[in-house]
């Protein structure tokens, strides 16, 4: 039951590649955005909040084809970046990462804005009258409080990005070794006779990923309130 | 030292206040809602005037005429807000080296101890916010705005979150501060005793308006 095989090894570890490059790579975008949602009055705002959550609530298909349509080799967006950049998408793990990216954005960006907004403004002006500029009051009050509820919205999009598996299959396919991560694997292996073993070892191993990932992130968001009740 | 001749509509109230003093500590003195507070943040530069001009010492900080508006952080202001407003995830000591660190000046430890000392905060050093009491945490407020060598000191309220007990321990300090440190102060109260005690020059608002300037004599009893 426990012995798990070379190919169920290479879906773990891409599937943990793939979460991760996503994840670090949304994490400056997703404080930004998050800074934005949470500080800032400017036209459009209503539809960049609206935008970052069309993924949580558009079939995961949808969003893989959309993505498909701009990013693969053929599309302006992924066209261009091919062309000037060699960065290709299309049937790579890097795709997979984009995908995951976009699709776990909402939930990494909640928990960053929630935290944000609920440091006291007062503290930021304060900073301001002791000499801080913007800038350094971003980072050594705003930053420094906010980082709690940072990590968590990186587990959390960490989380939903291991899990992800409609938008990844439609952008990418399901290539082993490249393309194939577990939920993906898991897909292959239900539709194969006697997979089910295997299956239910990668069953076994996301649920136990996804606990661990909640529970990190549920420790850090009571580490925020106690930071920034200065206890 | 200090020349402000500004207007500003608040919501119902409009706010059209002339006053310049050389007293080393000036009362802003009047009901809750009189515009004191937002007169001090404009000082400060955390809101802008309609129109008119602020001046601390020699500089112009606010000139509506010719849009010049400095920032909070390039004013060299201390501000004593009446919730300490300390950061809570830094303990006293990084909280009071704060100031002197944003703006980059030399360490100078005589005046960090003589500040210590005059405060009695010397033994917080190493607590938390979380862990002071409020007079503490005012007393805290007060030397980190003192460490960053403000040229003009602005209180508001400073004591109105505390109780009689309180206030008598600390109204102490403020006269040591106007005495020993010689720092420029405006001085937001309601309260005439604390005002008379402390001010030169008091300005005394009703309804977004000077209804009187002078000495303390003008206070009510």
């Amino acid at each position: 039951m426990f012995d798990i095989s070379a190919e169920e090894w290479t879906a773990i570890e891409l599937s943990l590649r793939v979460s991760v490059v996503a994840t670090l790579v949304s994490t400056p975008i997703g404080i930004a955005v998050a800074w934005l949602l949470a500080r800032r009055d400017f036209w459009g705002k209503a539809l960049l909040d609206a935008v970052i959550h069309l993924p949580l609530v558009l079939p995961p298909v949808v969003t893989g084809y959309l993505l498909l349509l701009s990013f693969g080799r053929k599309g302006p967006v992924g066209g261009f970046l091919d062309q000037y950049f060699g960065i290709v998408f299309s049937f790579r793990w890097t795709g997979a990462a984009l995908a995951c990216g976009v699709m776990s954005f909402p939930l990494l960006v909640r928990p960053m804005r929630l935290s944000i907004e609920a440091i006291d403004k007062r503290l930021e002006q304060a900073a301001g009258t002791l000499g801080a500029a913007p800038w350094q009051v971003f980072l050594t009050v705003t930053l420094p409080l906010a980082l709690p509820g940072i990590l968590a919205g990186m587990i959390m999009g960490f989380a939903k990005a291991l899990g992800e598996f409609g938008a990844t299959i439609t952008f990418v396919s399901n290539i082993p070794g490249e393309t194939q991560t577990i939920s993906s694997a898991i897909y292959s292996l239900i539709q194969t006779p006697e997979g089910d073993v295997a299956a239910l070892r990668l069953v076994i191993i996301s649920a136990i990923l996804a606990v661990a990932a909640l529970v990190a992130s549920e420790l850090f968001a009571r580490r925020a309130l106690r930071r920034i009740h200065g206890l | 030292m200090l020349d402000v001749d500004v207007t500003k509509q608040l919501g119902q109230l409009k706010l059209e206040v002339a006053f310049q003093s050389d007293s080393p500590v000036i009362g802003l003195f009047g009901p809750s809602g009189a515009g004191k507070s937002s007169i001090i943040n404009m000082i400060a530069g955390l809101s802008k005037p309609d129109r008119g001009t602020i001046k601390i010492g020699s500089e112009t900080v606010d000139d509506t005429a010719i849009g010049l508006h400095v920032p909070p952080h390039r004013r060299r202001i201390g501000y004593v807000f009446q919730d300490a407003r300390l950061f809570p995830h830094r303990n006293v000591s990084q909280n009071l080296d704060y100031g002197r660190r944003m703006n980059k000046l030399a360490p100078d430890p005589a005046h960090f101890e003589r500040i210590l000392n005059l405060l009695d905060i010397g033994h917080l050093k190493t607590r938390r916010p979380g862990q002071l009491s409020g007079g503490e945490r005012q007393r805290v407020a007060l030397g980190r705005a003192l460490l960053a060598k403000p040229r003009l000191l602005l209180m508001d309220e400073p004591l109105g979150a505390l109780d009689q007990e309180r206030k008598a321990e600390i109204l102490p300090y403020f006269e040591r501060l106007r005495d020993e440190e010689h720092v420029p102060m405006v001085y937001v109260s309601h309260d005439p005793d604390e005002t008379r005690r402390l001010a030169g020059h008091v300005v005394m608002l009703k309804h977004g308006r000077i209804a009187a300037q002078g000495g303390p004599e003008i206070l009510p009893p």
